[in-house]
């Protein structure tokens, strides 16, 4: 090892000690710019649950898709009376779907993605299923808590909430 | 040319001072020779000008926030006199610099001037070329229009597909899950100072590593003979800038930048097509697994340019366009089997072969990734080696042929994205869309 038999005398100690405050400086200050590079800071993204209340249960039709482009998403009612809330992000690169009622599949306008009913990819290039919002039913009245998203690689029954 | 040489006045010598920090005070003959370089690096320095000027005189009135950032647009196209001018100037002069710098790229690498003194430059010139795609990228937000907001959307949306730090990586960019205001702050703050900043920094180093390098790179067997940079070089230069400058004062006069409607979270106009650039890659996103298409195609690409100048090259030619006769038939044959093949390509991928159907319940990062890229890979792989077996090129020669068949392959993915796919980003011709 070199630095065993390497003569440390004053002159470099001290720069050595400078050269590690200024390495020390350097850092500091990157992970200052780090944290201010996301404005509104991590509160923001996280947030408090923010709820969408939607309406009655009983006053949407089954087989219904409606949707809540201001929440960012749309809300279905299976034959069987179970909701879902669909994110109408397209998972592939982020268009936002449309829902084609002849076809009965949402479309994404960008890729050509499809999906069914429930979410599931139909036809890529999209990867995964569309992401969920969490449905709940409260006194009759549904609320979608479009604070985070629920990620999903595809459909299963216990995605849907009943009355 | 006749060029006059009378004795210099005072305020002559001036500027001829001003002009020698640049320039040195002769140069060879043969480096000024307009289709060695067509002057395009002098252009981009007129370009990053022009794109500094206009851009500081938009951030008068520009406000990089959602609720405010179409208006201002607005304001500034209606309410201010030259306002649309100065717009159109900072747009068509921003679509020009990423256009020019890749021609650079590609006069740099034809002309072979990445070996030995000039590595180090042409890992600069690749880094200014990313720094400039990004410059021209995060300007694209800024309208707030949907063209902007959906072109950053989907091209954002991209990063998810980075394994593993994907989905952080693509909010943080974001500053959040969607493109929202953080997005545009951040695009803001990058567009109009770090990026610049960042340009204007490795632009000197740039400019002196030519200066260290001995000058435009020019061939060993050409003519000695040397020339005063000033008037020789510089009268070329005023010149080209000013037939740059007016081309584009007339190019703004009569074409508007493109403003859509306001940005609409919750509607995505179709098709939503990405930055005209990046159409290619779009392009490439249609056939493979966004992974292999957006993610690892560009990354193996770039680092293959950045890897260039550290092959081992048996002969360097320098200065001479396409480096030898074989060479010259090599770039030729590059161009009229991509022109052949790819179109059939995407021909075959869009209408035939869907790996996807045919491999159900396999994971799609397998049937619609791996098996088409590894099965195209395999068909580029076979025709090096008919190339090879054919013509005996020398490996600067086959280097030569790749980058040439990609850059056309590139060129006509772009071409595809942008005049060939309509709605639905289905295949149809240009007059149907």
């Amino acid at each position: 090892m070199k630095t065993q038999t390497e003569h440390i005398n004053r002159r470099s100690f001290l720069k050595r000690i400078w050269a590690w405050l200024g390495a020390i400086a350097v850092f500091e200050f990157a992970v200052m710019a780090f944290s201010m590079l996301s404005p509104g800071g991590r509160k923001r993204k996280r947030g408090a649950s923010s709820f969408v209340t939607v309406g009655y249960a009983n006053e949407i039709v089954p087989g219904s898709v409606i949707p809540y482009k201001s929440g960012q998403f749309y809300l279905v009612r299976y034959q069987d009376g179970g909701f879902i809330a669909l994110s109408l992000i397209c998972t592939h690169l982020g268009c936002s779907i449309g829902w084609n009622s002849s076809e009965d599949q949402f479309i994404c306008p960008c890729h050509a993605s499809s999906f069914d009913k429930f979410g599931n990819v139909l036809n890529p290039p999209a990867t995964r299923a569309l992401d969920t919002y969490k449905v709940f039913i409260e006194e009759g009245l549904v609320k979608v808590d479009t604070s985070r998203k629920i990620r999903r690689t595809g459909f299963q029954n216990s995605d849907l909430v009943y009355t | 040319m006749e060029i006059n040489r009378e004795k210099p006045s005072e305020s002559n010598k001036r500027a001829r001072n001003l002009v020698l920090h640049i320039h040195p005070v002769l140069v060879r003959k043969e480096s000024i020779r307009f289709n060695l370089t067509f002057g395009l690096g002098g252009m981009l320095a007129v370009l990053f000008l022009l794109q500094v000027f206009t851009g500081v005189l938009l951030r008068f009135t520009y406000v990089a926030s959602p609720d405010k950032a179409y208006d201002s647009i607005l304001t500034i196209q209606n309410d201010i006199f030259f306002g649309q001018l100065i717009r159109n100037m900072h747009n068509w002069s921003g679509i020009l610099f990423v256009l020019i710098a890749f021609l650079h790229l590609l006069r740099t690498f034809y002309t072979g001037a990445f070996y030995d003194k000039r590595r180090w430059n042409w890992i600069i010139g690749v880094s200014l070329m990313v720094l400039v795609i990004f410059q021209n990228f995060t300007g694209y937000l800024l309208p707030w229009d949907q063209l902007a907001y959906w072109a950053i959307t989907v091209s954002t949306s991209i990063l998810q597909y980075v394994p593993v730090v994907g989905e952080r990586l693509m909010e943080f960019i974001r500053g959040g899950e969607n493109v929202n205001a953080s997005t545009l702050l951040i695009f803001y703050n990058f567009h109009t100072a770090i990026l610049p900043l960042t340009i204007v920094i490795l632009m000197v180093f740039h400019f002196w590593r030519v200066r260290k390098a001995g000058g435009v790179v020019v061939a060993e067997k050409s003519s000695p003979d040397m020339v005063p940079s000033d008037p020789d070089l510089v009268l070329k230069e005023l010149v080209t800038a000013l037939v740059l400058i007016a081309f584009i004062l007339v190019l703004s006069m009569f074409f508007n930048a493109p403003l859509q409607d306001r940005a609409d979270p919750a509607f995505s106009p179709n098709p939503a097509k990405a930055p005209w650039y990046f159409m290619g890659v779009q392009e490439l996103l249609l056939h493979f697994h966004p992974f292999f298409s957006a993610i690892l195609i560009p990354f193996l690409f770039v680092g293959g340019l950045i890897w260039l100048p550290f092959l081992h090259f048996k002969e360097k030619q320098q200065g001479v366009w396409f480096y030898t006769r074989k060479g010259e038939k090599l770039v030729l044959i590059a161009a009229v089997v991509a022109l052949i093949t790819i179109p059939a390509g995407i021909l075959l991928s869009e209408f035939v072969i869907d790996v996807e159907r045919m491999l159900p319940g396999i994971p799609l990062i397998i049937s619609s990734g791996l098996i088409p890229f590894t099965a195209v890979f395999v068909l580029f792989a076979l025709l090096l080696y008919v190339v090879r077996k054919k013509m005996a090129p020398g490996n600067n020669e086959m280097i030569l042929f790749i980058m040439s068949f990609l850059m056309a392959a590139y060129f006509i993915f772009s071409l595809t994205g942008i005049f060939f796919r309509g709605t639905g980003m289905q295949l149809m011709w240009p007059w149907n869309i």
